[in-house]
């Protein structure tokens, strides 16, 4: 938080522009909420060995932070989904080539309430609770007790990633989409929140988000299993069926001071923080 | 000297004049940014999709209907709530209660009003909503019910501080008279002096609609935000998603001038002319129990 305040109040420089090495550099770094804390502390630990560099950092979701960079409003965009095609375009038509960076993994835990007995699904039983075709615990060996399915908001990445991977099973073609009563939920917090205290609550949230007070379910691709509860382990060797990269994207031609930021993302040094948070580093 | 005096007499006369008028301005250029903004809505998005009964941008399901009931179940809810609760504060913060508590209560109420609604949202998720689950049996509690409550908190000192107001301009007399052909207090205060008032309990009802019609915060936090269109009165204990929410969650990801930004705009097109129509009604209100006082005067 200090360093948002902090670098909001440095002086600001153009965008693109040569800067001199002694001036104070700005990059301005925003979108995903799934990744503003890792980028906090990314951006913490980068102004401590560059103390001429200023990074403000902030979330609102990997479509706020795709718009804004399509705008030209940030050097850095966040995100935990691949850019859309409509976005790219979007983006060229204001003269900006956008250029995807992968700077961690995650992987989306399916998260339920300690009290529930289940402790495992399928992702066939999990787009069927997601769509509203499974309405009660017993229908996948649970209580007596309705579902009440949690999502992020539409502008999240996350939301869209299982959208795609995971109600519609990774199927193109497949027109699936979330039951109307899914509670939409402004924040990861909000969701975590809500698992915690209902009982009937099923959500999705990343890795580094779920805190010990809701239970972590074990998913498997088919009936037959293994049921496999995400890890580091689990995502890098694709065990765990509902892992992800995540992304930064910059234009084409930004300046030096944003190349070097990214060269250092991927150091074994800013990577130790990726693992600290509870994502999976980048594997060299 | 005397010139001086004139010109800045002058000068303070069109600083008033100024801004007096500039309210007017103001509205009219929101008016017309919404209109250019929201209306191409109209035209790109077809009618059906636009009042449809599904909700779901990032697929261009662009229905409102969902969002329109949902922000009405909510207000309704929380007038249910706050009306009976407002007016009672009123009569016996005006009628009943000793001086020396409504020095207390009255203080406590516009700490009310000054409460951030944020704060409120966030005692929603914490207490309210796990609280009305378990004493309800609900599959959870973020939902209109909650929302409808916070509001509830919300709009009251509105409806209290105007309310008050209209039974402090009854006159004495009329209290009076009605305690002196043998009214008990009750009866005095429920035959003469609320009637007496209702206009101005109107504007204050009114106005506590608009409050809560346009407030998003707290109803963003705890009513869950599922576009579902309420079937029935169990609605009223379902997750519900309102207008201002849907902008307020969903103005940041948008292009400009996509069809989504314009359906935004569109909807605020709506709450504006939900909130014109309730200051309409309330002023038409006011000023048609004026003339009939005139009337009753001449």
């Amino acid at each position: 938080m200090l360093i948002l305040f902090l670098s909001s109040c440095a002086p600001r420089t153009a965008q693109g522009e040569a800067v001199p090495v002694a001036a104070s550099t700005s990059i301005q770094n925003k979108g995903s909420d799934t990744i503003v804390n890792l980028a906090l502390r990314w951006a913490e630990a980068y102004q401590e060995l560059h103390p001429d560099v200023r990074i403000s950092v902030t979330g609102g979701g990997s479509g706020t932070g795709i718009a804004a960079l399509i705008d030209g409003t940030v050097d850095i965009a966040n995100a935990s989904r691949s850019m859309k095609k409509e976005e790219i375009e979007a983006a060229r038509a204001r003269g900006i080539e956008p250029v995807e960076h992968v700077i961690a993994r995650d992987a989306i835990a399916v998260i339920v309430n300690p009290g529930n007995p289940v402790n495992q699904l399928t992702l066939e039983q999990i787009s069927l609770i997601y769509q509203g075709k499974i309405n009660n615990w017993r229908e996948v060996g649970g209580e007596d007790r309705p579902i009440v399915r949690l999502s992020r908001e539409t502008n999240s990445g996350t939301h869209v990633y299982f959208l795609e991977e995971v109600i519609r099973l990774g199927q193109k073609d497949n027109k699936a989409l979330f039951s109307r009563d899914t509670l939409l939920l402004p924040s990861s917090e909000g969701i975590i929140t809500e698992v915690r205290d209902n009982p009937n609550a099923i959500g999705y949230d990343g890795l580094g988000y779920v805190t010990p007070e809701v239970k972590v379910l074990a998913v498997a691709k088919t009936a037959d299993g293994p049921y496999v509860l995400p890890s580091v382990e689990t995502v890098n060797s694709g065990a765990y069926p509902i892992s992800r990269d995540l992304y930064m994207y910059t234009q084409k031609g930004a300046g030096p001071a944003v190349q070097e930021y990214l060269n250092w993302l991927l150091s074994p040094e800013a990577q130790k923080i990726v693992l600290e948070l509870g994502f999976v580093p980048v594997q060299p | 000297m005397e010139n001086t005096s004139q010109r800045s007499e002058w000068v303070i006369n069109l600083l008033i004049k100024v801004s007096g008028y500039s309210s007017i301005l103001f509205v009219t250029l929101i008016l017309i940014f919404l209109l250019r903004e929201g209306l191409p809505a109209l035209g790109v998005t077809p009618l059906s999709n636009l009042f449809g009964d599904r909700w779901y941008p990032i697929e261009s399901y662009f229905g409102i209907l969902p969002l329109l009931f949902g922000s009405l179940v909510v207000t309704l809810g929380a007038l249910l709530i706050a009306i009976p609760f407002g007016i009672g504060t009123s009569v016996f913060i005006s009628e009943i209660a000793p001086p020396w508590v409504n020095s207390v209560v009255k203080p406590l109420i516009e700490i009310l009003a000054g409460l951030p609604s944020v704060v409120l949202g966030f005692l929603g998720i914490q207490v309210a909503a796990p609280l009305f689950r378990e004493a309800f049996n609900l599959p959870t509690g973020l939902s209109a019910f909650t929302g409808a409550v916070l509001l509830a908190l919300i709009a009251t000192p509105t409806i209290v501080s105007i309310t008050e107001d209209a039974l402090n301009t009854v006159p004495p007399a009329y209290r009076q008279a009605a305690l002196a052909l043998g009214a008990t207090k009750w009866q005095t205060i429920w035959g003469v002096t609320v009637p007496a008032a209702r206009s101005g309990i109107l504007t204050a009802i009114m106005l506590g609609i608009g409050r809560s019609i346009g407030e998003t915060m707290a109803v963003m936090m705890v009513t869950g935000n599922a576009p579902v269109l309420p079937h029935g009165l169990n609605a009223l204990v379902m997750p519900v998603r309102t207008m201002t929410a849907t902008i307020a969650s969903e103005m940041g990801e948008v292009a400009n001038g996509s069809p989504h930004y314009q359906v935004l705009f569109f909807i605020g097109i709506v709450l504006f002319v939900i909130s014109l129509g309730i200051n309409i009604a309330a002023s038409w209100v006011s000023l048609r129990s004026k003339t009939r006082a005139e009337r009753v005067l001449s």
